[in-house]
């Protein structure tokens, strides 16, 4: 068990460096969130009222599409110099592999994530911060359903010529529990709703969206990579 | 127990088999040059002992256990086409995370070491994106043999190597030979893969058309096994 984990976090660990190297993914993924989320402040210019009910499902679409870059270069990047061909072989388990991979890209979206808020918060003239600590909760829960089906999807369309295209239209019909969950308590949690009630209720459907998919992922990984 | 053992594999691309039936068995301490022209099959049957792929149909195995098992694995060092190296990562920390994905002791010190022994340790901390061909031909040669493998499986690895690199190469596979481990290597360069070579295999076209020792015949005329069992 110490091994695999070990092996999990080495490759978190190298996915991380690679990407704070190049910031290929987190530099695009990043320009894409922030020019959405202001493109729809001046768009619609909503009011305050409108904005605490559209929050919730404004920032889980631009943190979907954001994602998505960020999945997209995540089994990509083994492509240049057959990499990919090397992590295979190691004597490392392929559910370690994932694990760690859907790490990495969890640690690169929770930051973009980070990074819109106040960007959010300053153009759209909310104050978001009334239930920080369950709707970083919340946030946890939503984007590590998304990377760890995102991560499987990226491997599965890695070798794929339109794997930017097939990638989340794989990947977005699969999220939709999750991503409803998400924007429902999202959008209660910014408007300073308790965590309670309701919300409970979409916060135990992500818990386990987050438990089965996880479980799932890992238990097919060996057949995605090497058939 | 032979230390790799392929029996009746079969390998289709589409409708077409790259790989035809092919069985031969490796004993530990030999090296085999696998031979062959252009699309004879010689990267897919290395891919398939390597884990890589799945054949069609038939089996391999690695001392005696699925090559694709996890413990095997460990047991296999694969140079491919590819170098499989990380550009964005410097020479040391390709090696290193290799290290640590193998469970070396001392990933650290086991790569300077092997840094050192392919003449790369001036250049430890530079990014792998910024050395010459040559200088990655034998990065990827260390990290086949970072973590000691019992078997070798060697994909053209003389390609892009200057005179003194393929000495280092040649001396590491004898080094293998003579230390009990076993190699196969696939190359075009028959003149050194001979040189090397206790055993050879020539494929056409799929088929395994010869497998033996290497005579001394092969030796003195690198073309010899081509005019007597390869096509014309």
């Amino acid at each position: 068990m110490t091994a695999f984990f070990r092996q999990t976090l080495v490759i978190a660990h190298k996915d991380l460096r690679a990407e704070l190297r190049t910031k290929e993914a987190i530099n695009a993924s990043l320009s894409f969130a922030l020019v959405i989320l202001l493109l729809f402040s001046f768009a619609f210019d909503p009011t305050v009222e409108q904005t605490r009910e559209i929050s919730g499902g404004l920032l889980w679409i631009v943190f979907a599409f954001a994602g998505a870059l960020i999945l997209n270069r995540s089994f990509a990047r083994e492509l240049p110099n057959d990499c990919l061909d090397a992590l295979v072989g190691a004597p490392v388990s392929r559910a370690a592999l994932l694990l760690g991979k859907s790490l990495a890209n969890f640690v690169l979206l929770m930051a973009i994530e980070f990074m819109c808020f106040p960007v959010f918060g300053i153009f759209y003239n909310v104050r978001w911060t009334a239930q920080f600590w369950p709707l970083m909760l919340v946030l946890a829960l939503g984007t590590w359903g998304f990377t760890v089906v995102g991560t499987v999807f990226s491997a599965l369309t890695v070798n794929i010529r339109l794997r930017e295209v097939m990638l989340p239209l794989l990947v977005y019909p699969l999220m939709i529990p999750a991503l409803m969950a998400a924007m429902q308590a999202s959008t209660h949690l910014i408007a300073g709703g308790p965590l309670a009630g309701d919300v409970l209720v979409w916060v135990r459907l992500l818990v386990a969206f987050d438990v089965i998919f996880t479980a799932l992922a890992l238990v097919l990984i060996d057949a995605v990579l090497v058939g | 127990m032979s230390a790799v053992a392929v029996e009746d594999v079969w390998k289709y691309y589409g409708d077409y088999p790259a790989l035809r039936g092919i069985s031969f068995s490796v004993e530990p301490g030999a090296c085999m040059a696998l031979l062959g022209r252009n699309g004879a099959g010689k990267t897919t049957l290395l891919r398939i002992l390597a884990g890589f792929s799945k054949a069609g149909k038939g089996r391999v195995s690695i001392g005696g256990a699925d090559a694709r098992e996890q413990e095997t694995r460990r047991r296999i060092g694969v140079l491919g086409h590819g170098i499989s190296l990380y550009d964005e990562l410097s020479a040391l920390e390709n090696l290193t995370l290799f290290g640590r994905l193998y469970g070396l002791p001392d990933p650290g010190r086991t790569a300077l070491e092997w840094l050192e022994r392919t003449g790369l340790e001036r250049v430890r901390n530079g990014l792998v994106r910024e050395f010459s061909r040559g200088m990655r031909q034998r990065l990827a040669v260390a990290r086949a043999f970072l973590h000691d493998p019992s078997v070798l499986l060697l994909d053209e690895p003389f390609t892009a190597l200057d005179d003194r690199a393929i000495a280092v190469l040649q001396s590491l596979v004898r080094e293998a030979g003579v230390r009990g481990k076993t190699v196969l290597m696939s190359t075009h360069q028959l003149r050194e893969a001979l040189e090397l070579a206790s055993h050879a295999a020539l494929l056409v076209r799929g088929k395994l058309v010869f497998q033996g020792p290497r005579t001394d015949e092969m030796a003195a005329d690198p073309g010899w096994l081509y005019a007597h069992y390869g096509e014309a």
